[in-house]
């Protein structure tokens, strides 16, 4: 059966109980409305031709009717199933999946040693398995453009929103340097070194061209930003080094669409020139700094907006919500990069809006960001599950095994090398231990799973469908779960989960100043010179325009101090500090 | 402007604060380039009004006190010497340093001289002690004007409470140094002096 087996461990009776209640009745719902083979959430409209039986679709629908009417002439009760079919079947699916993350943190040990992406793809995996038990058909796959266009914005909006504005931008240097280079290295390390592998190999690939090759490796090189999120929660690394992964993860996306794009039009051409190449080059400055430009833009409306609803609190966190989307929908119009765009909007109007809106808004703002972002992951893994589930996979050893191996490899070496070079420029230097956490936490995840359905078909695009799923299952299940255990054993430095003391703060602020005026005298435009100058224009010209008068923000010190005085008003210990500082 | 300033710094200069400040030979005649150009007067001295006229000094809460650090007690000109002398504080601390030669005495960029320098930037009447009012001017100078003199006395006072053990109400230099343990001075308390 569909039922997860979580009532076999030892649990609090009570209210395991009230728990199992909904998710029977949710799981048989689910299990019988499966039956019904058209749903919302899947690729009707971008099937892969080999997935989805076309022909058996009709006759399902033939026979499940969906109509059970009592056989008399009044109907006094009927049930009209398709009226409602498609957000009751999205409400389900969003159901199982936030029960089973539910039933996850009751079920003992077992979230402390297994990452939570991993038990949702394995939940993913049993639904899948039960509904092609069922139905002998493959399960629903998850369509690329749901995926886009609605899972993944609430993710990057939720992480670009709590990035930490000054840990980001300190780093910003390096966490390009890896992004850019890092992810071009990767992708033409393994789209060359595959090829070649199969020219030589005889393993049957050797009509697979040469782009195809680097469109497999420009998919599969980059590094997903959801999949590093939800691992890296978890672990609890020191900022800087979470900073680095994550950021990197997100700002490949550019690259990564870029030559995407290139090698998918390269391949649609019949012949590629020198030219071709170099306006790939610009295209990729152009979808760069594009997303920039268009969260930037809707950023800072958004700000200027909040400026006016004192009158209408209730809708604030609307516009926080509408503005970033449409700022990721019209980036992914313009064929910018839409994960930038998000970005950059994200981390723009922050400051503003948290200083516009009441702090109620505000609470809103973050807990729905949180709820919507988790609610997304949730589903993103589940399918992944789900849709590893089919019966199209093209098996290949070696293929497959050369993928992982180079994937790893060519990871490694970037690294490695990446990071010689800028250490030297940093002042801080990454250490050889946050190194191997950086090239080991390189996890795949969904953004490739959908890229690789969206190729055109040729010959051997099941191969590569089966391959990027292993890749994925590998790094989420084997990097995924021993990351952590890796983590304690390298002694890699942790997060500080205290909140600093005031002191800490205001004499790190005198430090700033002090390194700015020093930079100053020396007439060295550093890091400090830069953030001073932008904290001069911000404060001159940005906030006024875009923040209400009686709301200019007051220092950090002072909201330090106030926030402290009221946890101890609350009466929190440092114990109670510790436990909330975390996540929120 | 280059040669003609080095010109006018001999070999033994510079090798003598090379040897007290541990600069390399470009940094140093980088550095007197930058020395040269801010002495308007060029008379071989920095006057307060040199230093007053880089533009984003000015506008740096702690501009007066920075500008006061360079000038030993007293005096009214600063020299190259001691212009260096002061810079040398916030060069990073490399490793091979650190096993150099330990009858030389410490060197101007350790920690403690760095978390030395930054107290000194509170403690004006140099008694080795914070006390409140010196803190409460810092603090006001660092946070701004739309706060209630109230207001900035807690913090202050917080400020005093969470570093004093020995219940004097004033902060010394070993519970400063105490305070700042887990903040990373030698990282934060560094430029990259271009070689």
């Amino acid at each position: 059966t569909a039922l997860l087996p979580i009532h076999t461990w030892n649990l609090p009776g009570s209210s395991m109980l009230n728990l199992w209640m909904p998710m029977t009745v949710t799981y048989i719902h689910l299990l019988l409305l499966l039956l019904d083979p058209s749903s919302a959430l899947m690729s009707t409209q971008d099937p892969p031709p080999s997935l989805g039986n076309h022909s058996m679709d009709k006759n399902d629908v033939d026979e499940a009717e969906g109509h059970f009417t009592v056989p008399i002439a009044f109907r006094v009760f009927s049930v009209d199933y398709h009226h409602v079919q498609a957000p009751f079947e999205i409400v389900l699916w969003i159901m199982l999946a936030s029960l089973a993350k539910l039933g996850f943190h009751w079920s003992g040990r077992i979230p402390a040693v297994v990452p939570e992406s991993c038990l949702l793809i394995m939940v993913g995996l049993l639904v899948g398995g039960v509904i092609y038990g069922v139905r002998h058909t493959a399960p629903p796959v998850l369509s690329a453009e749901a995926f886009f266009l609605y899972l993944l914005p609430p993710i990057v909006l939720d992480a670009g929103y709590f990035l930490p504005g000054r840990l980001f931008f300190e780093n910003l240097g390096t966490i390009l340097w890896y992004a850019v280079l890092g992810t071009l290295w990767n992708v033409l390390g393994i789209g060359l070194s595959l090829y070649g592998l199969c020219q030589l190999g005889g393993w049957g690939l050797e009509e697979v061209s040469l782009l195809h090759f680097l469109l497999f490796g420009s998919l599969i090189a980059a590094v997903d930003p959801v999949a590093v999120l939800s691992v890296f929660e978890e672990i609890h690394v020191n900022e800087q080094l979470h900073i680095l992964v994550f950021g990197e993860s997100l700002l490949n996306d550019a690259v990564t669409v870029v030559l995407y794009k290139l090698f998918e039009s390269f391949l649609r051409m019949p012949s590629v020139s020198g030219v071709d190449v170099l306006a790939g080059g610009c295209q990729f400055v152009v979808v760069g700094l594009g997303g920039l430009c268009v969260g930037l833009f809707f950023g800072l409306v958004a700000a200027l907006t909040t400026r006016f609803t004192a009158r209408a609190q209730v809708i604030a966190p609307l516009f926080v919500f509408l503005y970033s989307y449409l700022s990721y929908l019209t980036s992914e119009m313009l064929h910018f990069s839409g994960i930038m765009a998000i970005v950059t909007c994200a981390v723009t109007m922050k400051q503003y809006v948290e200083a516009n809106v009441s702090e109620k808004s505000n609470t809103t703002i973050k807990y729905f960001l949180k709820m919507w972002s988790s609610v997304s992951e949730t589903l993103i893994f589940i399918f992944l599950g789900v849709s590893t589930i089919q019966d199209v996979h093209m098996w290949s050893w070696p293929f497959v095994s050369s993928t992982l191996f180079l994937c790893l490899l060519w990871r490694a070496l970037g690294v490695l090398l990446l990071t010689a070079v800028v250490n030297k420029l940093r002042r801080n230097a990454v250490t050889f231990r946050d190194q191997f956490i950086i090239a080991y936490g390189g996890l795949r995840g969904a953004i490739c799973f959908s890229l690789v359905f969206l190729i055109e078909d040729f010959p051997k695009k099941r191969l590569f469908i089966t391959t990027t799923i292993v890749v994925i299952l590998f790094t989420v299940f084997v990097q995924g779960m021993t990351i952590k255990p890796l983590v304690e054993l390298l002694d890699v430095k942790r997060k500080k989960r205290v909140l600093p003391t005031v002191s800490e703060e205001v004499h790190c602020r005198l430090l700033d100043h002090l390194l700015s005026g020093i930079e100053d005298v020396v007439g060295y435009w550093g890091q400090h010179y830069w953030k001073d100058k932008f904290e001069h224009f911000n404060t001159k010209y940005l906030k006024r325009f875009l923040i209400r008068e009686d709301k200019q923000p007051k220092s950090s010190i002072v909201r330090l101090y106030q926030e402290l005085e009221r946890r101890e008003q609350m009466g929190e210990t440092d114990e109670g500090k510790r436990e909330r500082s975390p996540a929120m | 402007m280059g040669s003609r300033a080095s010109s006018l710094l001999r070999e033994e200069d510079i090798e003598e604060i090379k040897k007290e400040t541990g600069f390399s030979h470009s940094q140093i005649t980088r550095l007197y380039s930058r020395f040269h150009s801010l002495d308007k007067g060029e008379n071989g001295a920095l006057s307060r009004e040199d230093f007053q006229r880089i533009p984003e000094l000015a506008i740096n809460p702690l501009g007066d006190r920075i500008i006061n650090a360079f000038f030993p007690e007293g005096e009214d000109q600063v020299n190259f010497r001691g212009f260096m002398r002061t810079l040398a504080h916030f060069r990073p601390v490399e490793d091979n340093e650190k096993n150099k030669d330990p009858s030389a005495g410490e060197p101007l960029n350790s920690r403690n001289n760095k978390l030395l320098f930054a107290f000194r930037l509170y403690d004006l009447d140099r008694d080795d002690k914070i006390s409140r009012d010196e803190l409460l001017q810092v603090l006001r100078m660092m946070v701004g004007v739309n706060i209630s003199d109230e207001q900035l006395g807690s913090i202050a006072d917080r400020t005093i409470q969470e570093a004093d053990t020995n219940g004097d109400m004033c902060i010394s230099f070993s519970e400063f140094i105490k305070v700042l343990e887990k903040v990373d001075v030698e990282q934060k308390m560094s430029i990259r002096f271009l070689h």
